[in-house]
C-alpha cells in the first residue's frame, strides 16, 4: 500500500462517521428503528478500515515517524495556513480505540437505548462525535486540532444534555462546555503564541522552529507558558483538576454515551494531545503537568471512596485514572502514560457498560415491579447482582482487576509502568518530588479500594430490594461488548511477558520521542545524548529527523532509572493492591470491620470526600458568585445608570415635546384659526350683501358709481 | 323760447331717473324691462340731440339706430328668459329669485 493510499483510507475513516451522522440526522424519522442497525454498519465499516490503516502503519510503514499529507487552505501573503492529516504510531493505535469503542456502544445503544423517542438522533450523535475525535486524532497541525477539539465538545454538549427534559442532564450540559472553555481559552493562547513565532500551525513546523533554537519572543519562559497552554486545554478535555467538576456531572448523559465519550475517547483527547506535543514542553511545563495529574488523580480517588452512585464512583475513578496518565506524560513517561490511556479506554468502556447493563437492568426490574421513585443508579438499591446477571458480574469483576491494577491485566502492566516512571523522575529531580510518586501510590491503592466496594457492595452479598431480586442478564448486544472490552483487557494482548511490558509490541510501536526543547530548558535525562553536540553538527536538517527518528534513542539516564525501579514499583502497587481489596473485603464482605462505625470514627473525612471536597461548593462560592455579583452589578448599572440615562433622556425629549405642542397648539394654531375665524367672520358678515336680490345689487352699484363720480370728478 | 340741447338733456335724464326707478322699484320683471327700455331711449335722446346740435352728424343717428336694434334683441332674450322663470316658479317677481345668493 502506498503513502497516497494509506491516506486516503484515514480519510475515509474520517468521512465515514459523517455519512452516518447525515444520514441519521435527514433521514432518520423514516429509518425509525433502522437508524441504529445502520449506524452500527456504518461503524462496523469504519472499524475494519482502521484495522487495515493502523496494521499498515504499524508494520508497513514502522519506519517513518508520520505518514501526512499537507495542504495550503488559506493564503494570506505572509501568513500562509498550512494543514493536514497525518499517521503516526500513536494516531494508528487512536484509530482503533475511537472506531472499536465506537463501534461497540453503537451496538451496545441499539439495546439500551430501544424505546427512546429520539433514538435516531442519538445516533446522528454518536456518529457526529466519532467524526470529530477522528478528526483530533488525524490532525497533524494545531488548528485543525483546535477545530475538532470545539466540535468533540459540542457533540459531547449535545448528548449529557440528550435528555434536555431533565434540568439536570441541562444543566451539566452546559456545566461540561462552560468548564471546557475555560481551558480552551489557554489552549487557544498556546497555539497563537507558537503561531505567532513560527508562522506555522504544523505540529513539524513548530517543533523544528524550537530545536533550531529560536523561542517565543526570545523568551524561555513564554515557551513554558505555551506549553501550559496548550495543557490547559487537555485540562479542561481530560478533566484535570480543578477543571474536572463537569465530568462527574456528565453522567447526566445516557450510559453508552458515559463509555464512549466520559471514559474511554474524548476525554482521552487532552491525555493524547499532551502526547502529540510532548516534544515541546520545557522541564517546567512538564513539571507542572505532572502536579496536576497528580493532585487529579489522588483527590478524585479519594473522592471516590464513599460515592453511592454507581456512574458517579466510575467518574471520578476515571477523573483519577486521567490524572494517572497526565502524571505520567508530566514526569516524562511518555510511553506509559500513553499506554495507560489504551488499557483504561478498554476496561474503563467495559465498566461503564456493564454500569449501563446493571442500571437497564434495574430499570427494567423497576418497571415490572411499577416502583417510579427509587434510584436505579444507587448501589444501595442493588446487592446480589452476581446471581441475576452473571454475565456482567464475570465482566465487572475482570475489568475491575484490571482498573485495580492485579498482575495479568492490562491495567497492571500499565499502572506499573506509571508509578516506577514517577520514582525514577522523583529520584533524577530530587526533594519534594517524591510527593509525586507517593501521592501516585496513594491513589492507586485507593483505587483498588474503592472498585472493590463498588463490586462487593453491588455483585455480592443478598438483595438489598426487590428490585435487584427481580433484576435480569441482558440481552446479547449489551453483553457481547461487556467481553470483548475484556478480553482486551488481558496482557497478552499487549505483551508476552504479564509482568513486564517493555517487551510488548506497544513498547516498540510507542516510544518517547526526543525533545525538541533546547538542553538549558529541558531536564537533562530527558536529553538524548551528546544531543547538543548533534544538533550543531547536523544543523537544521536533521533537527527534523532527529523528531522523527526519536525513536531510537539510545538508552539514557531515565530508561536506566525506570528500569530500575521497575521491580519495586512493581512490588508495591500490588501489595497496596492485595491490601485495599483484602480491607475491602473486609468491611463491606465480611463485615469484620463495620463500615458505618469507620464512617463515624473518620466523620470529617467522610463528609469531606462524599461532598467531593467541596470544590462545585467552592465555585459556587468563588467563580460563580464572583460572575453572578458581576453580573448583577451589571444588571443594576444597566438598569439604574443606563436605563436612568435612557428614561431621563426620553423624560427630557418629552417635556421639549410638550412645550413644543403648547407653542404650537397656541402659537402657531392659533394665529391659524385666527386668520381662518377672521376670514370666516368676513365672509359670514359680507356674504348677507349678497342677497341675491337683482334690484339690491342694482342700487349698490349706482351707490358705487355715484360714489365715484363723487370723489373723482 | 327756443328749444336746445339742454332741454333734450333734461328730457333724457328725467327719463333716464324715471327708467332706473322703474327698475329698482318694480317687482314685476316686465316692469323692469319696461324701465330699461325707458334708459336705452334717454341714451337714444342723448345721441340724437348730439347730432342735431353737438357736431356729431350721422354717427349720433347710427349709434341711435344701434341702440334700437340693440334693444329689440335684448327684449327677444329677456323675455324668453322670462318665460323660463315663469315656469319654473310660477311667477315673474324679481324680489323673490334670489336663490344665487346660495
Amino acid at each position: 500500500m502506498t503513502q497516497e493510499i494509506l491516506l486516503l483510507l484515514s480519510i475515509s475513516i474520517l468521512l465515514v462517521p459523517l455519512v452516518s451522522f447525515l444520514i441519521n440526522i435527514f433521514f432518520g424519522k423514516r429509518l425509525g428503528r433502522m437508524s441504529g442497525v445502520v449506524g452500527t454498519s456504518i461503524l462496523g465499516f469504519d472499524f475494519i478500515l482502521a484495522i487495515i490503516v493502523a496494521y499498515s502503519k504499524l508494520v508497513t510503514y514502522a519506519d517513518l515517524h508520520v505518514v501526512q499529507n499537507k495542504f495550503e487552505w488559506i493564503n494570506l501573503g505572509t501568513y500562509k495556513v498550512v494543514v493536514g492529516f497525518g499517521i503516526d504510531n500513536i494516531a494508528a493505535i487512536m484509530l482503533l480505540v475511537v472506531t472499536l469503542i465506537s463501534l461497540l456502544v453503537h451496538l451496545f445503544s441499539t439495546n439500551y437505548m430501544e424505546g427512546d423517542r429520539r433514538y435516531p438522533t442519538f445516533y446522528a450523535y454518536l456518529g457526529l462525535f466519532t467524526f470529530s475525535m477522528l478528526g483530533i486524532v488525524m490532525a497533524n497541525n494545531f488548528l485543525l486540532m483546535y477545530i475538532f477539539w470545539e466540535l468533540v465538545g459540542i457533540s459531547s454538549y449535545l448528548l449529557i444534555g440528550f435528555w434536555y427534559e431533565k434540568d439536570s442532564a441541562s444543566n451539566a450540559g452546559k456545566k461540561a462546555f462552560i468548564t471546557n472553555r475555560i481551558g480552551d481559552l489557554g489552549f487557544f493562547a498556546g497555539i497563537m503564541i507558537l503561531f505567532m513565532t513560527y508562522g506555522s500551525f504544523l505540529f513539524e513546523d513548530v517543533f523544528a522552529g524550537i530545536a533550531s533554537g529560536k523561542l517565543p519572543f526570545d523568551n524561555p519562559t513564554m515557551l513554558t507558558l505555551a506549553g501550559i497552554g496548550i495543557f490547559m486545554g487537555a485540562m479542561g478535555k481530560s478533566a484535570q483538576w480543578p477543571l474536572h467538576v463537569w465530568l462527574p456531572d456528565a453522567m447526566e448523559g445516557p450510559t453508552p454515551v458515559s463509555a464512549l465519550i466520559h471514559a474511554a475517547t474524548m476525554v482521552a483527547a487532552g491525555v493524547y494531545l499532551v502526547a502529540k506535543v510532548f516534544v515541546m514542553f520545557t522541564a517546567d511545563a512538564l513539571t507542572f503537568i505532572a502536579i496536576i495529574g497528580t493532585i487529579t488523580a489522588f483527590v478524585s480517588a479519594s473522592i471516590a471512596l464513599t460515592q453511592t452512585d454507581f456512574k458517579k464512583v466510575l467518574a471520578y475513578s476515571t477523573v483519577s485514572q486521567l490524572g494517572f496518565m497526565i502524571m505520567s506524560l508530566g514526569t516524562g513517561g511518555y510511553t506509559n502514560g500513553f499506554f495507560h490511556l489504551v488499557t483504561h479506554a478498554w476496561f474503563k468502556a467495559a465498566l461503564f457498560l456493564a454500569a449501563g447493563s446493571v442500571i437497564h437492568a434495574m430499570h427494567h426490574a423497576m418497571h415490572h415491579l411499577h416502583d417510579h421513585h427509587s434510584d436505579p443508579q444507587d448501589i444501595n438499591n442493588m446487592g446480589g447482582l452476581r446471581k441475576t446477571m452473571p454475565w456482567t458480574y464475570r465482566t465487572f469483576l475482570f475489568v475491575t482487576l484490571a482498573l485495580s491494577g492485579v498482575p495479568l491485566t492490562s491495567g497492571f502492566l500499565s499502572k506499573d509502568g506509571i508509578l516506577a516512571g514517577t520514582m525514577a523522575w522523583a529520584h533524577l529531580t530530587g526533594g519534594w518530588h517524591w510527593i509525586v510518586p507517593v501521592l501516585g501510590f496513594l491513589a492507586a491503592g485507593m483505587t483498588a479500594f474503592y472498585m472493590f466496594r463498588l463490586t462487593i457492595v453491588a455483585f455480592h452479598g443478598e438483595h438489598k430490594t426487590e428490585i435487584a431480586k427481580h433484576t435480569h442478564e441482558n440481552k446479547l448486544p449489551i453483553v457481547l461488548p461487556l467481553v470483548v472490552l475484556s478480553l482486551l483487557s488481558f496482557w497478552f494482548v499487549y505483551s508476552p511477558n504479564p509482568i513486564d511490558a517493555t517487551q510488548g509490541w506497544f513498547h516498540h510501536k510507542v516510544v518517547a520521542p526526543q525533545t525538541v526543547v533546547p538542553a538549558a530548558y529541558q531536564w537533562s535525562f530527558l536529553m538524548p545524548e551528546h544531543a547538543s553536540s548533534a544538533l550543531v553538527e547536523a544543523g537544521m536538517h536533521s533537527t527534523t529527523s532527529t523528531v522523527s527518528h526519536g525513536s531510537h534513542a539510545a538508552l539514557n539516564a531515565y530508561q536506566e532509572e525506570l528500569h530500575h525501579y521497575h521491580y519495586p514499583a512493581l512490588f508495591l502497587s500490588v501489595l497496596l493492591a492485595a491490601l485495599s481489596i483484602l480491607l475491602a473485603f473486609l468491611i463491606y464482605q465480611y463485615k469484620y470491620i463495620s463500615a458505618d462505625a469507620l464512617e463515624k470514627r473518620f466523620k470529617f473525612l467522610h463528609t469531606f470526600s462524599y461532598n467531593k471536597w467541596y470544590f462545585d461548593e467552592l465555585y459556587k462560592a468563588t467563580a460563580i458568585a464572583a460572575v453572578l455579583a458581576l453580573s448583577r452589578a451589571m444588571a443594576w448599572f444597566d438598569s439604574t445608570i443606563v436605563d436612568g440615562i435612557v428614561n431621563l433622556s426620553a423624560k427630557v425629549t418629552s417635556l421639549a415635546g410638550k412645550l413644543t405642542g403648547i407653542f404650537d397648539n397656541v402659537v402657531i394654531d392659533g394665529f391659524v384659526n385666527l386668520l381662518a375665524d377672521g376670514t370666516g367672520y368676513a365672509g359670514k358678515t359680507l356674504r348677507k350683501l349678497q342677497t341675491g336680490n337683482i334690484q339690491a345689487y342694482i342700487v349698490f352699484a349706482l351707490v358705487g358709481i355715484l360714489a365715484l363720480i363723487y370723489f373723482f370728478i | 323760447m327756443e328749444i336746445g340741447l339742454t332741454h333734450y338733456i333734461i328730457v333724457s335724464a328725467l327719463l333716464f331717473a324715471l327708467g332706473l326707478y322703474g327698475i329698482v322699484s318694480r317687482k314685476h320683471a316686465v316692469m323692469v324691462l319696461m324701465g330699461l327700455e325707458l334708459i336705452l331711449n334717454a341714451a337714444n335722446i342723448n345721441f340724437v340731440a348730439f347730432a342735431r346740435f353737438g357736431g356729431m352728424n350721422i354717427e349720433g343717428h347710427i349709434a341711435a339706430i344701434f341702440v334700437i336694434i340693440l334693444a329689440a334683441a335684448e327684449a327677444a332674450v329677456a323675455l324668453a328668459i322670462l318665460l323660463n322663470i315663469y315656469q319654473h316658479f310660477r311667477h315673474v317677481n324679481v324680489d323673490e329669485v334670489d336663490q344665487l345668493k346660495e
